[in-house]
């Protein structure tokens, strides 16, 4: 029976608010004590966990592990290797595979595969449309008995409201939310980057606010109408913010998702036609990113997702209208939460603890996201102190597309605990500079 | 003097002493095409690519007769004729180029940012001759030049442009180049056609032509592309155009009486022009044709001195 004591380390607990340093010790996979000066039982692993704070088990919403189809970007394999990197126990796999994830065997087989793994766990999300086009619903009831945790079309606008509103009926009866990529097409086409200044001076086509705008809108008002829960991925406006904390005030099921490049770079970060920089949804501007922290500290944005979206280098060494959309995000997604948003007093502990593990797994219908006696024993542990630079060439991802290369950040994930194992990806606070 | 850059991409980075310095280089270039052999052995041995992604026969023209002046070995490759057609990237074609042993790459493509993409990956000097809707910076240092010819400054003039300023590289580069050098500069056109944040830059944004060409000692007219009118609706029709924003010569009166006329060519008389209008004397068309050739010149000239110095 294996047993790991972590010692001494500073747990968070996002459901109580509590911040406290103590002992904690794992026995089959679940957490079996919680206190101070706990004794390890024979055959206990300890970890110093001294300058550590421990989170439950953070969960990446939204990410794109290519696998099956385009396994040159990324593989089931490299990507969940790359989640436990970043501190990541889990993930949502998007479905905008080859062959999309539109059906049981698809969404099957990206589940097994990650089980295969045996690292962080991979949810499919099943695709709301048959092949992600937006014209016949796809086998909803079966994807959701084959593992399917939530439902979109991610990547893609479903366009036609009737369509969106049935999917919407139908993912309420499954209990499953509906996670929409809102993005009006008519307004975005051939655009690049978000519309403003620095498109014009660039000669770059635009992508609008508004785009995102009215599509949140529009969902919204479908989210009250059929009662689904609407999950709003990868927002990125300040009025889609407004459109949603308005939603929420009116108690509808409507929840919010940003991403760490949304509330750290603005649309300059694309100057010098930087492909890495390029997005969907785009940069946007200083008065955005605002706006976005403030609702990330107000709740109105209530999870932190990646959109990993990793792609191959020769992919993204083409001119800047040519490459795709897409930044890989799963192993600078935890220190961009402290550098950018717990030392810059935007969120504290448990706000930011809550962002990343428990209201991820609300939203996935996961258990966890506590720690407390009895609660399943998945965790981060987090150097709030430890600088690095990032470096892409030592990613687990096969996707070194960032923009934060070169950019020192303070806060780095040093291991998590995933299926009853403990998984260290940085040397402990105590262990000085040896690195794994 | 030479220019401390190595690539000439967009008047955007250039300083205004930079712009300066390349029109008294252009000066002395325009001597030697007033000449009776207009050949200078500056440039003999090294081999400038002029790397055409769009067709283009002025600009192409222009470039290649520039460097065959200053007696450099030419080659010029078009798109339909180029690796392209195999499928072969922008990036595998700098390093082609690059092996083949070029000195200096003339780019013109369609995409913004094609030109700083290819002098990232190439050690040669790389000119942009113009990429998607972003600059055309050659374009705007002829303008420059023509302009600084007939009224001896730039400083203080009130420069007028009109028509796609969204789409137009040539209204980029000349935003960029008159405001560095002191011109006020005024865009005029219709709303769907005016991109955002111009204001940001300084320009004085016009829906109105009476109201932009007041006072305006230069008036640039820029093409307009029909097939804007199909790909997406910007515009009701060429009609309406032509009724709201054609230059004719009673709006022209609306100027200083001797306000230059320009337009980067080539025209669509009667749409975005009169052809009364376009052929005035003060109507300088045809003479930024030549100094662009002169202008050409000096760049490629200071680009190359670059090592020498």
């Amino acid at each position: 029976m294996k047993r790991i004591l972590f010692k001494s380390g500073t747990l968070v607990d996002p459901s109580s608010g509590r911040v406290w340093q103590a002992d904690l010790l794992v026995e089959e996979g679940r957490i079996k004590a919680i206190d101070s000066g706990l004794v390890p039982p024979r055959g206990t692993e300890v970890v110093n966990a001294g300058g550590c704070l421990i989170f439950p088990g953070c969960v990446d919403v939204h990410v794109h592990l290519r696998e099956p189809g385009f396994e040159h970007k990324e593989t089931i394999a490299t990507g969940v290797r790359a989640a436990v990197r970043g501190g990541f126990v889990a993930v949502a796999a998007m479905p905008n595979t080859r062959p999309v994830a539109d059906s049981a065997a698809v969404v099957g087989y990206v589940r097994a595969r990650g089980e295969e793994e045996g690292l962080a766990q991979v949810f499919p999300v099943g695709a709301l449309s048959r092949g992600s086009e937006g014209k016949e619903m796809a086998p909803l009831g079966e994807m959701r008995q084959a593992g399917a945790v939530a439902f979109s079309d991610d990547g893609r606008w479903l366009a036609d409201a009737q369509l969106m509103r049935r999917v919407m009926e139908y993912a309420r009866m499954l209990k499953a939310p509906v996670i929409s990529h809102c993005e009006e097409p008519a307004l975005t086409k051939g655009g690049v980057m978000n519309e403003g200044i620095t498109a014009t001076v660039l000669g770059l086509r635009g992508m609008p606010a508004a785009a995102e705008e009215i599509a949140v809108a529009r969902d919204i008002i479908l989210a009250e109408f059929t009662g689904c829960h609407l999950h709003v991925a990868h927002i990125s406006t300040a009025g889609a913010v407004r459109l949603v904390r308005e939603a929420r005030s009116r108690g509808l099921k409507v929840t919010a998702e940003v991403t760490p490049h949304h509330f750290t770079l603005t649309e300059e970060a694309v100057q010098g036609y930087n492909t890495n920089a390029k997005v969907n949804p785009p940069l946007r501007t200083r008065a955005d990113v605002e706006a976005l922290r403030e609702a990330l500290a107000d709740g109105t944005i209530d999870i932190i997702a990646t959109d990993h979206a990793p792609h191959a280098r020769e992919e993204k060494e083409v001119e800047f209208d040519q490459a795709p959309f897409g930044i890989s995000g799963l192993e600078t997604a935890i220190a961009l939460v402290f550098t950018e948003l717990v030392h810059k007093g935007v969120l504290d502990l448990p706000q930011a603890a809550a962002k990343l593990s428990l209201n991820p797994r609300r939203l996935l219908g996961l258990p966890g996201g506590v720690l407390a006696e009895g609660e399943p024993a998945e965790l981060t542990l987090i150097d709030p102190e430890r600088e690095e630079e990032v470096d892409p060439a030592t990613f687990a991802s096969k996707g070194r597309n960032t923009p934060f290369a070169g950019w020192r950040l303070k806060g780095w994930p040093v291991g998590v605990v995933v299926r009853g194992k403990w998984i260290p990806v940085r040397p402990l606070p105590g262990e000085g500079l040896r690195e794994i | 003097m030479a220019l401390r850059r190595k690539d000439l991409l967009g008047l955007a980075d250039l300083s205004p002493e930079e712009i300066e310095h390349l029109l008294e280089q252009a000066e002395a270039m325009r001597e030697v095409l007033e000449r009776e052999i207009k050949k200078v052995p500056a440039l003999r041995g090294r081999v400038v690519v002029n790397l055409f992604y769009e067709p283009s026969t002025r600009t192409r023209f222009s470039f290649e007769l520039a460097a065959k002046y200053l007696s450099a070995e030419t080659v010029s490759v078009a798109a339909a004729t180029a690796s392209v057609v195999k499928g072969e990237g922008l990036l595998d074609t700098a390093r082609t180029v690059e092996a083949l042993g070029a000195d200096v790459v003339v780019l013109r493509h369609p995409s913004a940012g094609a030109a700083a993409f290819l002098a990232r990956h190439v050690k040669a000097a790389v000119i942009n001759a113009g990429d998607g809707m972003h600059e055309h910076p050659t374009q705007a240092l002829l303008d420059l030049f023509t302009v600084k010819r007939h009224k001896g400054r730039i400083e203080g003039l009130t420069v007028t442009i009109v028509g796609d300023i969204l789409h137009s590289r040539v209204a980029r580069s000349n935003i960029w180049g008159f405001s560095k050098l002191g011109a006020r500069v005024r865009v005029c056109g219709p709303a769907t056609l005016i991109p955002p944040g111009l204001e940001e830059l300084g320009v004085g944004v016009y829906y109105r032509l009476e109201e932009a060409l007041e006072g305006a000692d230069v008036v640039y007219i820029l093409r307009l592309q029909r097939e804007r009118f199909s790909e997406q609706t910007f515009l009701p029709g060429p009609e309406e155009y032509a009724r709201l924003y054609g230059l004719n010569r009673e709006r022209l009166q609306l100027a200083q009486p001797d306000a230059l006329v320009m337009h980067p060519g080539p025209m669509n008389r009667g749409l975005e022009i009169a052809a009364e209008v376009a052929e005035l004397d003060r109507a300088v068309i045809e003479e930024q044709v030549t100094n662009g050739v002169a202008v050409r010149m000096a760049c490629l000239y200071l680009l190359m001195r670059r090592g020498e110095v």
